[in-house]
This record gives C-alpha cells, sequence and structure tokens, in this order.
C-alpha cells in the first residue's frame, strides 16, 4: 500500500530531525496525534499541530504525558494511526500506558526525543539514558520495538518504518530521537507517495457471531476491527482469552504473555535492522546507535589509519537486540567497543550475548554533549591491549 | 377475579434488558446489595428508548468496582487504566465523531486519580457523557478513603476517621463548564433512566453523579447496615431540587442528600469549536478527516 | 360496549420473572415493590441466597420497579397482555 498524496510533501527539505519525524507520520498515514509540551520534542508537535488541518488529521495538545499516551490508544481503537512525542520526564510518565499498548496489542508510536537525565537534567541537551527504559520501563513482561535514527532524513524514513511495524505486529514502537539528532538541520529528501511504502493493521471483516478479537493466527498477530463496526469488542489490560473477556487462570496468564513475547521474538529475524561496515575480518567492532553512531566515524577511520582492524556496526532497530549477530561476532572478534551517551546501558546488551567470548568496552557519557571522537579512539586502542 | 380477561402467556417475554449484557459472563462479580447493578439497569433502559444504534455506543471504564461495568456491557466497550477513562474517551471521540462515548467509573478513579482529566474534558466541553457511581469509597481494593468519603467517616487508610473536606462533585463538574449535571441516588431508578436518556442526548460533556451503596466496605465499617440500609437512606434523606444551586449541594456523613438536575445549559463542543474555527479562517483549504466530515460538514 | 369499557378501567396485570441462581438475596425488590408483592423465600439457591417469591400475584401490575432496582438481573416485572375480543 502506498502513502496517501495528500499527507507527502515530495521534494528537498532543509529541516530538523524533529520536524522530519513530523513528516514521516504524516506520510505513514498518522491522523491523530496527542503530546503535550517537552523540549526537545516540542518542535515534532509543533509542526503536526501546523499541518494537520490540511490533511484530515486531529492534533490535541492534552493535559499531560499520561493523558497523551492513552489518547492515542483511544483513536487507534477508533480506526486512526496515531502518535505522541516527548522527552525523558514525560517517557517515564508513560510507563504505564506503553505496558497497557502492548497487552492490548494497540499499534501506536511513541516518540522519545531524549535529553540528558535523570529527573529534569539538562532538557536542551542530548543523551542516548532511556534505552534500557524503552525495553523495561513498564511494569511486567512485555516486547517492545525500539529505533534510533541517527539524522533527519532517518528521522522522516524510520518514523514510516515504525508505523509500519506497529501496524504489522500490533505492538507500540519506541523512536529513540535524541536532542542532536532532533535538532541538527539536514537535508530531508521527501519522495512521491507512490514510492513510500504503507502498511495497514489487518483488519477482520467477517461474521460478527463468535468473533474472537484475540485469537492469533501462526505470524501471532489477531485481527483488529474498531469501535462502531458493530462486533462489540471488549478491550481490557486484565489478563484476557481470546475473546478479550477477563480471565484470571494461571494457564491464561501463561498462554497470552507467552504469545505476546513471542509475536516479537519469533519475528525478530524480520524486525531486527542494523548496519555494517568493515566488519568482515575485524578484530575490534565497534557497535553504535543514533547520533553516536555519526561521532564514532572518525574514531574508526583514525584507528584504521593507524593500522587496526576496526568494523562498524550500527543498530537501527535497537530492539528486539540483534543477539545472534553480536554472538555471532564476539566469536570472531577480540573486542567489542560500545560508545553510548549514557553510563552504560546497550554495552550490557552486547555483554550478555558476547558471554566472555570477547572483551567488551564501554564508552560511558553523562550526557549533554556527544563523544570526544578522540574518547572513542582511546577505547578502541584500549580494547586490544594485552590481547 | 378477572382471571380470563387475561391471556395465560405461551411464552413469557425474555428479560430485554438481557441483549445489552454479556450473559455469558453473568454472574457479575458485586456484592450482594451493590448499587453498581441497579445502575446498570437503568443505563440500560436508557439505552433502549434513546433511539442510539447500538453498533455506535462504545463504553469506556477506568479500574474499580465500577470499572467492570465496561466488561458487562454488550458493546465495544473499553476497560481501560485507573483514572484514564476520560482521556481514552477523549481519543475514541475524536477519531470518529459519530460513536456514542460514555465513560462510566467509580469517583476514586474518575476524581482522585483521574481528576485532572475530569476537569479538562469538562472545560473542552468533550462530547462524552460521564457517569460517575460514587460508593464514597475505594471498593475493589478494600475499602479506602476516597475524595468523596464524607468527613467522620471510617476507611481502611483513615482507620481513626476521615478528617479530609470531601469535592462536591456537581459543583466541581459545574465550576469546570460541564453543559449537563445531575446527581441521583441508586434508589431513585426512574429519575436516574430519564437523566441518563437526556445526557445521552445532550452534546457536550454531560455528568451524572450517582449515589450507590457499597455495603461490604462503606457502610459495613460505618455501622450503616446493609445495601437495602443504603437504599433506604436513599429513599429517607435525599430531596429532589431541579436546578439547585450546585454550591449547596456537598453531602455530610449521613446528612441529607441534595439530588435533582443542577445544570443543562448549551455552549460549543470542542469538535464544533473546533470544526467551526478552522472552517471559518481556511474555508476549504480545511480538510476534515471523513469522520469528521459525516459528522458536521455532510 | 359497556363491557370494553369496564375491563379497560381495571389496572393492567403483570407478573414477574426470577432468575433464582443469578439472586444474591439483597432485599432491594421485596422492599420497594409499590404493590408489595414479593418475600423472600425460605428456601434458597445454590449459593445460599435467600431468592424473592411472588406471593401476592393479583396485586402484581408488572411495573418493573423490581427489575429496575435489581442489581443482579435476577427479577423483571411484565405486563401481561389482555384477551383481545375475539378469543
Amino acid at each position: 500500500m502506498h502513502a496517501d498524496p495528500i499527507g507527502v510533501l515530495t521534494g528537498a527539505h532543509f529541516i530538523d530531525g524533529d520536524h522530519a519525524c513530523s513528516e514521516g507520520a504524516i506520510a505513514a498515514g498518522c491522523r491523530f496525534v496527542a503530546g503535550y509540551p517537552i523540549t526537545p520534542s516540542t518542535e515534532v508537535v509543533e509542526r503536526i499541530a501546523d499541518r494537520f488541518p490540511f490533511v484530515g488529521g486531529v492534533f490535541i495538545q492534552m493535559e499531560d504525558e499520561i493523558a497523551s499516551s492513552i489518547a492515542i490508544q483511544g483513536a487507534v481503537w477508533g480506526g486512526k494511526k496515531a502518535m505522541t512525542v516527548t522527552s525523558g520526564p514525560g517517557f517515564s510518565l508513560m510507563m504505564e500506558h506503553i505496558g497497557f499498548a502492548a497487552m492490548t496489542e494497540t499499534p501506536c508510536v511513541f516518540v522519545d526525543v531524549q535529553r540528558a537525565g535523570p529527573s529534569t537534567g539538562l532538557p536542551t541537551m542530548p543523551a542516548q539514558g532511556d534505552m534500557m527504559q524503552a525495553r523495561w520501563g513498564s511494569h511486567g513482561d512485555y516486547q517492545i520495538i525500539a529505533i534510533a535514527p541517527n539524522s533527519p532524513q532517518e528521522c522522516f524514513d524510520l518514523t514510516i518504518h515504525a508505523f509500519n511495524l506497529s501496524e504489522r505486529y500490533r505492538v507500540p514502537v519506541m523512536m529513540m530521537m535524541d536532542e542532536c539528532v532532533g535538532h541538527m538541520i539536514e537535508r530531508v529528501v521527501i519522495p512521491e507517495a507512490e514510492k513510500i511504502e504503507v502498511h495497514n493493521r489487518k483488519v477482520y471483516e467477517g461474521p460478527k457471531e463468535n468473533y474472537l478479537a484475540f485469537e492469533a493466527g501462526r505470524d501471532l498477530v489477531p485481527t483488529m476491527v474498531k469501535a462502531g463496526d458493530g462486533y462489540k469488542i471488549h478491550v481490557t489490560g486484565l489478563t484476557h482469552d481470546e475473546k478479550g473477556y477477563p480471565n484470571m487462570s494461571v494457564a491464561t496468564q501463561a498462554k497470552l504473555v507467552q504469545r505476546l513475547m513471542d509475536k516479537i521474538r519469533l519475528n525478530a529475524d524480520d524486525i531486527i535492522k542494523y548496519e555494517e561496515e568493515n566488519v568482515e575480518g575485524a578484530d575490534i567492532v565497534v557497535v553504535t546507535f543514533g547520533i553516536t553512531s555519526r561521532t564514532a566515524i572518525p574514531a574508526i577511520e583514525q584507528a584504521r589509519a593507524k593500522g587496526l582492524k576496526v568494523g562498524h556496526l550500527r543498530l537501527i532497530v535497537c530492539w528486539p537486540f540483534p543477539e545472534k549477530r553480536i554472538r555471532e561476532l564476539a566469536g570472531r572478534v577480540k573486542a567489542i567497543v560500545m560508545p553510548e551517551l549514557n553510563m552504560g546501558q546497550m554495552v550490557y546488551e552486547v555483554e550478555r550475548c558476547a558471554a566472555g567470548k570477547c572483551n567488551v568496552v564501554s564508552v560511558p557519557h553523562a550526557g549533554g554533549t556527544v563523544h570526544q571522537p578522540k574518547d572513542i579512539l582511546a577505547a578502541i586502542e584500549k580494547s586490544i591491549r594485552g590481547k | 377475579m378477572p382471571e380470563e380477561l387475561y391471556e395465560i402467556e405461551a411464552n413469557i417475554p425474555a428479560n430485554p434488558i438481557e441483549e445489552y449484557l454479556r450473559m455469558d459472563r453473568m454472574p457479575h462479580i458485586w456484592c450482594p446489595g451493590c448499587g453498581i447493578g441497579t445502575t446498570v439497569n437503568c443505563f440500560v433502559r436508557a439505552l433502549q428508548t434513546s433511539g442510539l444504534d447500538l453498533d455506535k455506543v462504545a463504553v469506556v471504564s477506568g479500574i474499580g468496582c465500577t470499572g467492570r461495568v465496561a466488561g458487562y456491557m454488550n458493546l465495544d466497550s473499553f476497560h481501560t487504566t485507573h483514572g484514564r477513562a476520560i482521556p481514552f474517551a477523549t481519543g475514541l471521540k475524536l477519531a470518529n465523531p459519530e460513536l456514542k462515548v460514555v465513560v462510566y467509573s467509580g469517583d476514586g478513579d474518575l476524581t482522585a486519580i483521574g481528576g485532572n482529566h475530569f476537569i479538562h474534558a469538562a472545560r473542552r466541553n468533550m462530547d462524552i457523557t460521564v457517569i460517575l457511581i460514587n460508593n464514597m469509597i475505594y471498593g475493589m481494593t478494600g475499602g479506602q478513603v476516597a475524595p468523596t468519603t464524607p468527613v467522620g467517616a471510617t476507611a481502611s487508610t483513615t482507620p481513626h476517621g476521615n478528617f479530609e473536606e470531601t469535592f462536591n462533585l456537581p459543583f466541581l463538574a459545574e465550576s469546570c463548564g460541564a453543559v449537563y449535571v445531575a446527581r441521583w441516588t441508586a434508589h431513585h431508578v426512574r429519575h436516574l433512566t430519564k437523566s441518563i436518556k437526556e445526557a445521552l442526548a445532550k452534546k457536550g460533556f454531560s455528568f451524572i453523579e450517582i449515589l450507590a451503596p457499597c455495603p461490604t466496605l462503606y457502610s459495613r465499617r460505618n455501622k450503616l447496615g446493609d445495601g437495602l440500609d443504603q437504599m433506604e437512606f436513599y429513599r429517607d434523606h435525599s430531596q429532589i431540587k431541579n436546578g439547585a444551586d450546585t454550591k449547596s449541594v456537598a453531602i455530610d456523613f449521613q446528612g441529607d442528600i441534595v439530588v435533582g438536575k443542577f445544570v443543562d445549559k448549551e455552549r460549543p463542543t470542542y469538535l464544533e469549536a473546533m470544526n467551526n474555527h478552522y472552517q471559518k479562517k481556511y474555508g476549504d483549504r480545511y480538510v476534515p478527516s471523513e469522520e469528521m466530515r459525516k459528522v458536521f460538514h455532510a | 360496549m359497556a363491557e370494553v369499557a369496564e375491563q379497560t378501567k381495571k389496572a393492567a396485570k403483570g407478573s414477574v420473572v426470577i432468575s433464582a441462581e443469578r439472586c444474591k438475596g439483597c432485599g432491594f425488590c421485596v422492599e420497594f415493590c409499590p404493590p408489595e408483592v414479593l418475600e423472600l423465600a425460605s428456601e434458597y439457591n445454590s449459593k445460599g441466597y435467600h431468592t424473592p417469591i411472588l406471593v401476592k400475584r393479583e396485586l402484581c401490575t408488572g411495573c418493573d420497579i423490581c427489575g429496575m432496582v435489581c442489581p443482579d438481573f435476577a427479577i423483571y416485572g411484565y405486563i401481561m397482555k389482555k384477551k383481545s375480543k375475539e378469543a
């Protein structure tokens, strides 16, 4: 299916990541946004508020992030594609509703333009400190998808991808931007609508009697209907059976939670996305995501100029994590170096998958600005000392 | 004895409310003497004569005993998170204005954790009907104090007696801009049914507070008897004062209860204001959604 | 003609349907029935609740106040159809 041309501003633009994200959402078919102002994400909803009246969208600034994160789910069950936008403190407020979206399999996109934390932190300055929170922030066991763009162009392209994944797997998808990527202004090329592929949820149109709203086929994703179609569905955050009715048995809990986990885990190969350069034959692989993938490049080039065999693996989808690839690389390389604009988060996933087969070096940063390439270079050189 | 004037019914009519309920989930979980079921009866009877297309009626509940209402209605129903039924309902309504969206939840859910959403939806005049069951306690979790528990009453988290003032809910709703505000008790079944019917037909934020017994927790802890005793109390201590000044209708512990329709006025709903605004400012350039077009620009 | 007028002057007669297994013995229907035609039985249902029974059937008007007030959807009243003249 292709994008609706009404929302697509085909052409070359010179805009920042936040604005590119707005355009990506509109191109993807998002027509409901509920948000609350928070630096450095506010520009996303400002542009949405500006554009929506001309593309059939509805934007409402709700009274807080908690309201925003559930209003979008009401809109999804009313038949729309919906998104909310925030930064760290608002992301924390939204956690309960991310869990609700996962439990009720409500497709929606949460954009987190990360800033330095914890707490109020440095509101106008970048960090990548919400990565673990994106995966584990809500209570209980569930799976989400998280994507990290590294340029305004990717903010456009990957927001569309986020919506497509969300609709395909009926799961909340986190767009993990950061203040740097969100506020940098670069060339963003928006293609013609016919060249933009857009994926919609599987809609059930069969008989109303005995419709099981939460029964899934082999892909583990149930079909979906919307309020007003006469199916008289019941949607609850309580543990529920295939009909959607609350069911307190341990067996139902096991079945439901297992399916919600498997829905992403068993489809992970189709969801995982990363980019590699010079990884074949490398002794050291630098694993990055988001803005750090760009600041690592000078360090990697300098290391290679010094004769070190350094490769670069950039995570595009951070969750689900590319466990197989990291396990494989750990068996072949001497070290994996992971710079992050946080005190070490995704590096623990690398460590877990490497399982001691190679050296894993974190290059932490409390946030506020990007890494100095010389610090990443020093970590690369140190990583193989003694090996 | 005029028996011979009446036909012996070969087929006794089925209870007409059953098609509005998920009978496959009966009996429900509410206690003996709980008033929630009574209010659901009135809600169903109001729906019966409302002329509404049942496919287009959606019920949204929060968490709590009253929150379970969504699960028992044979309509599109959403059992959301604690306190957040109203913003969910907002999203649902804005996505498809054709839907008749009813929020059916409890006093703690809607005015404690949900208080912020309550006041903003009223301010915006969101076109939803909010039915609030006030049993003056947090029932589901075992009887904790609520913003509606009267001063002097006991609850599990105010075991020495509550000394916090309560909300006067009709006053709160009116002051935030609700266009329809009424209060009834579970005893006033006929008035309540009529009031719900009016609220459903009303455009804008319509609010009905319904006092209902919680025999297991509120009544028992405060030695007020059982559900029937509470219903009799409502019968004997309510005064119907339609049009009363909402400032004057606060409820004291075991004091008289003022019931009635207090506010019934008109002002543009959120969506009316939005559509008129864009239409006026941009004319043909304004592109409403398909669903919006059906309702506002037909 | 006079006979019809006489019949229509009398109050409509009604009856109730009680789903005893659903009843929780709260007593609302008994208390709030205007002609007071219900009583709680000395028998009880499988859950141990004393359910209502219609004791003064000739006084039941089918007003359905019992149905409106029942929290458990366990009782409802209905108005019985009058026999048509042709019967």
